[in-house]
Parts: C-alpha cells; structure tokens; sequence
C-alpha cells in the first residue's frame, strides 16, 4: 500500500521554499557527474530540466517519441505566461499571484506549491529574456504585458499570439547547446513505454524505437517524467494528435498515485466542431477575451446574420452575470455560461453550438491595426479554419478540452509515490487545483523544469549511491522489456475489423457525453459500463496493419489508446466518487442557481488513486487540504 | 468532392519508392488536407492495407512536424500555411494532387512522406543559443530592447523548423534556416557576445550536413508558412563576413590556480 506524505516544509508559507532550499542535501559538483538522470519528453518542463541539470554537471539523457525536441505541445500555447513582476504598477504581488491561483483552482491545489510558483514566475522571466526570448516590448523598450482570466491586474508576458513556442525555443535551445557540448544524450524517435522498478525504485525505463522497432531498456539513479496532459481521452481536444497518458499510465501502474484525474479543464474559446471528419480542435487563445466580447441573441432561435442582431437584442451574458469580471471570468466559469446559452438555444452557427466573440467595439476603439497587431496569426488561423474574416464578422467559439489539471501525485519535492520518480509540467498534479488560470501552464512548466526539480531531485540523489544496474541482467529491466514486447505482439496479432481510431472516437464520445462539462451519477455510472466493455472489444477485435519492425504509426496508436481507455474508466470513478462540483468538475447534482457548489467538509482532499492490478478499481488515497493564509470561500467572480 | 490523389510510397529508406494512385470520394471543404489523409488511411487499414505514413501532430500550424509537397508546392497552394492548415475549400471537384516526401540530400529518407530534418537540430547545436545557465539572470527590464528591434527579431524566431524553405529551393539550401536563427539571436543584445562565432559555426554545420548554396533564388520564402523573409539571408551573409574577417580563435589562457 502506497503512502502519501506531502512533505511540505514547516513554517510559514512565504519561508517554506526558502527554508527548504537551505534544509535540502546537496550533491557536491565533482559527484553529480556520477550521477544518471533520465528525462522523459522534452516540452518546457522537460527541456528546461534537461538543460539545467546538464549545466548542474549531472548526466542527462532525454527521450522523445517526436523527431526534435522543438515539436512538443508546448510549442503551441498561444496567450502568454504570468509573473509577479507588477511591472505595470497595478497591485501585483506574489501574494496576489498565489491567491488568485488557489481561488481560481477553486480551493483544490496545495496551498505551499502555489506559493512557491509565484515566487519563482519572476525568476522564469528573467531566465527566459536573458535566452533571447522576444516578448512583447512597449516602445521604450520595456516589457510589455497583457491581462488574462480570473486576474485583475496584468501579468502576462508574451510574444504575439506564440508565447509556448518562443518559450520552447528558448528551453530547446538550451537542451541543444548542452547536447552540443556532450551533457544530454538526446534520444529522439523513442517512445517510452515502461517504468523499472528495481529494489524499490525508479532505476529506468524501457523504450521502443519508433523507427526501427527496437524495444530496449535505460538506467538512470533518477527518472523524471515530463510527458504532459491526457486531454486526448476525450479524441477531440486542443491537444496534439500525439499527445497520450501512456507514459503516466504505465508508471501507474508500476505504483505511481494518480491524483485528481476528473479535473480536466474544458476551454471556452475554440473553433467549433464543423463534421464527423475533425481530427482536433483549434484553440482561440484567452488574450482575445482582453478585446472581443462574448454574446448570444437574447430570443431562441434567432437565425439572423449577427450584424442584423441590434444591440438591445444581444445578451453579453458574461458581462451581465460577472459585472466585475466581465469577459474575463476563469475557463471554467466562462465554458459553463457558454453551454447554458446554447443549451438554453441561444447558440449561434451550425447545430446551434457556438456563442459570438465580437471584435467590432475593439475594432472602433482602436482601430484595425492595433487589434491585427495584438492577434493578427490567431486571426489568419481562424480564418483559414472556417472561411469567415472575424474582422468583419464575430468570430463562433464554443468549449474544448485544453488542459488536464489532475496527473501523477508528487509531493513537495515533485516525486511520486515511486521513490525516484519525478513527474513535472502538465503531468503532475500539483499546482493548478480543480480549474487552471490562463497563462499558468507556461508558467508551471518552466517553474518545475528551471527551478524547483534541479533543486530537489539533488536531495534526493544524495540520499543514493550511484550505481549502474546491468540492464541486460537485472531482472526487473528483463522483465520489464519482455512485457513490453509482448504488449507489441499481442496488438499486431489481434488482427480484428475495427481500426484504432474508431475506439479512438468511441470512448471519446462516451467522456464527452457522460465526463465532460457536466455530468451526473446517472451518466458516469453507464460510462462505468461501456468502458470496460470497449476495453474488451478493444483487445478483441483491433486492427493495426504493419509489423513492429519500422515505423508504424497504428501500432503506435493502438498502445496509446488502450492505455486511454483504461485512464478513461479512473476519470469516470474519479467523477463519480466526488460528489461536490468544483472547477473545471461540475456535477449537476450539486450547484448553486447553476454556480459550483463546493463540498469543503467532505471534499476538501486530493484524490490519489493507487493501482491494483488489471480489471480491478483502484484504491482511493485522500491527502487532505489545509488552508492556512487564503480563506476557503465560495469563488466569486461577481 | 472527388478527387485523385498519387501519393509517394516507399517503404523504407533503401527501397525503392513510387506513386499510388488513390481515388478518394466524399471529401468536404471544411475537412484540412490531413483530415483527408486520416480518411485514406482508416480505408486503406480496413482493406488490410498498411496506412501511409505521414509526419503531424499539432494540426495548428506550430509545431513544424507536417511536410508534404503537394503538386509541387511545398505545404501546398495557400500562402503562410502548413500543410495541416490548408483546407480542401483549396481545391475543386476532379482534382489531381500529387504528394510527395521533401527531397533533398540532408533530409533522408524514412519512410513514404516521412523524412529525417535532425540536420536542423545539428544546425542549432553548432551555435543557435545564447549560452546562459539558469539562474543568476538580471532582471528583464534590465535589458531595453526597442519594439522596432524586438518585432524584427521575433518575425525571425518564428521560424516552425519545418523545411519547406529546403524542399522548396532548387538547391536545397537551409540558408533561410539558419539565417533566422542568426537574425533572431542577433538582433537583441543578449545576442551579441557570441554573434560571430555563431554566424561562423551555424554556416559551416549548414555545409558539413550537405546542404546546398544560396542562389537567392527567392522560393523558400514564397513557401515558408511563416513568410519568413529572405532578408534573414542577407543579415545571415553580412553576419558570417564580417566574423571571418575579424574572427580569432579565443586565446589559451592559464588559470589563477
């Protein structure tokens, strides 16, 4: 049975890193090159840890299933990245930045984490400007900042409407000139598929070839995950055709807690679906709610073209229901309000799903120009997407899947229930609670890679001799890559009649239908049923064409989605077993004249879910929330 | 909409490939180019054939992974677009496409329209950095950069890597590339300690991976999705003169002890 222990340093909140910082072993500069450290994925918590702890002086190895570590999602965050500078002397602080991230989480993050985040994000700025990275400068030559959700001050640094891909450049960068000067072995083309646990703990991995098919096992004194979100359980989602569970999942099941894994953040703003075709969703970043209003026709039905629509028949219903706020209400809140209206049959385009993000006022205001020089690429790609020029007419959005707040239970040190295995960025579960501030995702995954893991996991290596394992004797390395390879055979020999995608499609309906914005007892219950019952045609009846000799992109899939059809099966429990609605969880059951209704007496805890073995549930471990500097209370955005 | 498609096949970097012809039928304007290709892979596993491999992932435009050449345009008919941004509202009813792979000397073959561009990292790796260590950076306001300054730099850092600017020039030169990399960093201040040894090193890395000369020949920035312009060519040039003019190897110095 696994144990939670947070390990959250004593004292007070805003000494706690500091104090930790001094507490913490250290490994001396001659040692850490004796050290192996293995990192999985190379977007910005991976990439930023790799390189850093290549400076450090410890031997890095960095695996990625794409052909560069510069293709990582990361790369395709749009708006921007907070820090507490208050460089635009409006009241900002790290205290604010902290209490707006644990309100926002809606009182389900770890209060200690946050606070740690905040104080770093000023850190990252520097690092990441001092990179080269080109973030958006005022004419004298100063930062430049923009606002996002749930914030009332502006804190958001970014370049255009690519903010992750300079910040990933800059990270990748760094990770070459340390693979350059011989610090990193770089594996590309290398997706991971186990974890060894050897003696007790994390000791490597076992990796398939992507393109030769080899399937073969590393060693390391440490292993650090950095395989981002699980948002493709649902199919359609922001995320990349790539991106998977599989690497969390199989260190779940190697005895990694799963924590919170229902919290998944739904986006308010993205191109709606257009046919049975979409293959994903293209996300409209949150810094154009700074300038475009949302609204929906006050009368059901109204099928006129939006420029017919007078004002006084148009309900800007963000700004009517959260005066103070405004357009910028949290994701959660904003993506709720939007399926109220077209649920109401307000919604605009076709099937009725889709609400107006209008830019005429800011248009008039400020004229043309400045509004395609704030987000002229998000513009030219809405534009491309749907044919429709939102510079003259409102752009349609309506919710996506985007982030997963829940993933792999690290304690304060970022390690799992796995001694030694670390999980960073988007894969763990720390610092974002039950909902997500825009702008925190950049933030959280430079924070973790440049500046809280190199710290800890020193702490940790202390605490081990280094030590090489023969990968080709130890027995649980063999163990490990024979199931591998036998997980690789058995998926070419099943030889059914359905492909990949369609179970793909299938459990993606069936999370979006009964796991998505809202859900009830009724509907997790039947997704209880039909999962297990996918899983069993799945293995049954698949197809995946090819051999495992090359490059195989089915097979490659196969192993992906299975894995997402049993993560699947824990988010519906996960759902079902918390009886409260908070963030981005909304259970019908429980609200408040359609706001979350938040349970603290009973739900006031991290759900950390421990695997037990093929087809049984697993076992719920509760890590309870202690607030001691920000007072629980019901949010308000009012 | 029905249209012909003749897509390249190869099964592996020393077979020898071809063009297959595949008729596809029910295509919609709305569904992207790799929409259609998920359409021609999930028929052709159903037939028991094996899919065509393609290179993709964020389906956006960002992340620089998808690279066909379509009826010899590198990402296709629509300017400052990838290959996973353009739609089929670009093409008409009885259409022919032909796809093939990028075709040059330093972007092997892997398979079908998969091919190897880890020249491009190599190419970062001689110099595409600005070597800090985390930690210990001034504070960002520190460093004035002028928005004039800072918009030019970023026009060039957001290159994808995607090497449309190679498939497309007639000598398979990676000159808009590395030009980029030389213009982003070079630009801003942070950039200047190591401007001419990168100049110096990102050029030779673009000759050692056996990539061809610049003609200025201009393509490369007609088919580059981010309508990179080949001005970064010019300051590329500029850049690697001047550092071979004055360049000196760093002098072996002795420790204080």
């Amino acid at each position: 049975m696994i144990e939670l222990n947070s390990n959250i340093p004593s004292g007070p909140v805003e000494q706690k890193w500091d104090k930790h910082r001094f507490d913490m072993k250290l490994v001396n500069p001659a040692n850490k090159r004796k050290y192996d450290v293995i990192v999985v994925g190379a977007g910005l918590a991976g990439a930023s840890a790799a390189a850093t702890m290549a400076e450090l002086g410890y031997n890095v190895s960095c695996f990625v299933f794409h052909d560069s570590p510069r293709r990582a999602h990361s790369i395709a965050a749009q708006g921007g990245i907070n820090a507490a500078k208050n460089y635009q002397n409006d009241g900002d602080s790290i205290q604010r930045l902290f209490y707006d991230t644990v309100k926002g989480g809606d009182f389900r993050a770890r209060e200690a984490n946050v606070y740690r985040l905040a104080q770093v994000s000023v850190n990252i700025i520097d690092q990441c400007v001092a990179q080269g990275v080109p973030f958006a400068r005022e004419y004298g030559g100063l930062l430049a900042n923009r606002s996002f959700g749930g914030a009332q001050v502006s804190r958001t640094f970014y370049a255009r409407g690519q903010t992750g891909q300079q910040l990933l450049i800059g990270a990748y960068q760094a990770l070459e000139r340390q693979i350059a000067l011989g610090k990193v072995k770089m594996h590309t083309h290398s997706e991971m598929l186990d974890v060894v646990v050897a003696d007790g703990r994390a000791r490597g991995i076992v990796v398939r070839n992507l393109l030769t098919g080899d399937i073969t096992a590393h060693s390391a004194d440490a292993v650090v995950l950095a395989t981002g979100g699980y948002g493709n359980v649902f199919f359609l989602s922001t995320n990349a055709m790539y991106s998977n569970v599989t690497a969390s999942w199989r260190a779940h099941k190697k005895g990694a807690a799963f924590a919170n894994p229902c919290y998944t953040q739904i986006h308010p703003t993205c191109i709606p679906v257009s046919g049975d075709h979409q293959s994903k969703l293209t996300l409209m970043s949150e810094s154009l709610r700074n300038d475009g209003r949302v609204w929906v026709p006050k009368k059901q039905g109204d099928n006129r073209p939006p420029s017919q629509i007078p004002e006084s028949e148009r309900d800007y219903y963000l700004e009517r229901k959260y005066p103070s706020f405004g357009n910028l209400a949290p994701r959660d809140i904003a993506s709720r309000a939007a399926k109220e209206a077209c649920d109401d049959g307000r919604g605009v385009g076709p099937g009725g799903l889709g609400v107006y993000l209008d830019f005429a006022d800011s248009i008039k205001r400020l004229g043309q120009k400045t509004i395609a020089e704030r987000y002229g690429n998000l513009f030219d790609m809405y534009q491309r997407i749907t044919d429709e020029n939102p510079y003259q007419l409102p752009m349609r959005i309506y919710p996506a899947v985007h982030y997963t707040m829940g993933g792999t239970w690290v304690d304060y040190n970022l390690m799992s229930t796995v001694p030694g295995l670390h999980v960073i960025g988007e894969a763990n579960f720390s610092d974002h609670g039950a909902n997500r501030l825009g702008a925190s995702a950049l933030m959280q995954g430079l924070a973790d890679g440049y500046f809280v893991l190199p710290y800890t996991i020193g702490n940790y290596l202390a605490g081990v001799k280094p030590e090489k394992v023969d990968v080709n004797a130890h027995p649980a390395f063999t163990d490990a890559v024979r199931a591998v390879k036998a997980q690789t055979e058995q998926l070419l020999n099943i030889k059914g009649k359905r492909t990949v995608d369609s179970f793909h499609k299938e459990l993606g309906k069936i999370m979006w239908d009964k796991c998505g914005m809202a859900r009830t007892r009724e509907g997790l219950t039947e997704a209880l049923e039909a999962i297990p019952k996918l899983r069993e045609e799945f293995w049954r009846n698949v197809n995946v064409p090819g051999s495992g000799a090359s490059l195989n992109q089915s097979l490659e899939k196969a192993g992906r989605v299975a894995d997402f059809i049993e993560l699947g099966e824990l988010m519906c429990r996960d759902a079902l077993h918390r009886e409260e609605s908070c963030g981005g969880h909304f259970r019908v059951e429980y609200q408040d004249e359609g706001e979350a209704k938040r349970n603290d007496d009973e739900f006031a805890y991290v759900a950390a879910w421990e695997w037990t073995g093929d087809g049984q549930p697993q076992r719920l471990h509760k890590e309870p929330l202690v607030y001691e500097n920000v007072k629980m209370a019901t949010r308000s955005y009012k | 909409m029905r249209l012909t498609l003749h897509v390249w096949r190869q099964s592996g970097p020393n077979a020898t490939g071809k063009l297959e012809t595949y008729p596809m039928d029910g295509i919609e304007a709305d569904m992207s180019f790799l929409e259609m290709f998920d359409l021609l892979n999930e028929k052709l596993t159903l037939e028991g054939k094996e899919p065509v491999a393609f290179a993709h992932d964020c389906r956006e435009g960002i992340c620089g992974s998808c690279n066909m050449m379509i009826s010899g345009q590198a990402h296709g008919p629509w300017k400052g677009a990838t290959t996973c941004q353009l739609h089929m509202r670009a093409f008409k009813d009885g259409d022919e496409i032909w796809v093939e792979p990028w075709r040059a000397k330093a972007f092997p073959m892997i398979k079908d329209l998969v091919v190897d561009r880890s020249a491009f990292d190599r190419i970062i790796q001689a110099g595409g950095y600005i070597s800090v260590n985390t930690g210990g950076a001034r504070d960002a306001n520190e460093i004035l950069i002028g928005k004039e300054v800072v918009d030019e730099s970023m026009d060039a850092a957001t290159c994808i890597g995607c090497g449309a600017c190679v498939a497309a020039c007639p000598n398979a030169s990676a000159s808009l590339f590395t030009g980029a990399k030389i213009t982003h960093l070079g630009l801003l201040p942070q950039g200047q300690p190591e401007r001419d040894r990168r100049a110096l090193a990102m050029v030779e890395q673009m000759d050692i991976e056996g990539f061809g000369h610049c003609t200025l020949t201009g393509e490369c920035q007609e088919a580059c999705p981010k309508e990179i312009s080949i001005d970064v060519i010019k300051r590329m040039n500029r850049d690697y003169a001047v550092a071979a003019a004055r360049y000196v190897e760093p002098k072996e110095t002795a420790g204080a002890g």
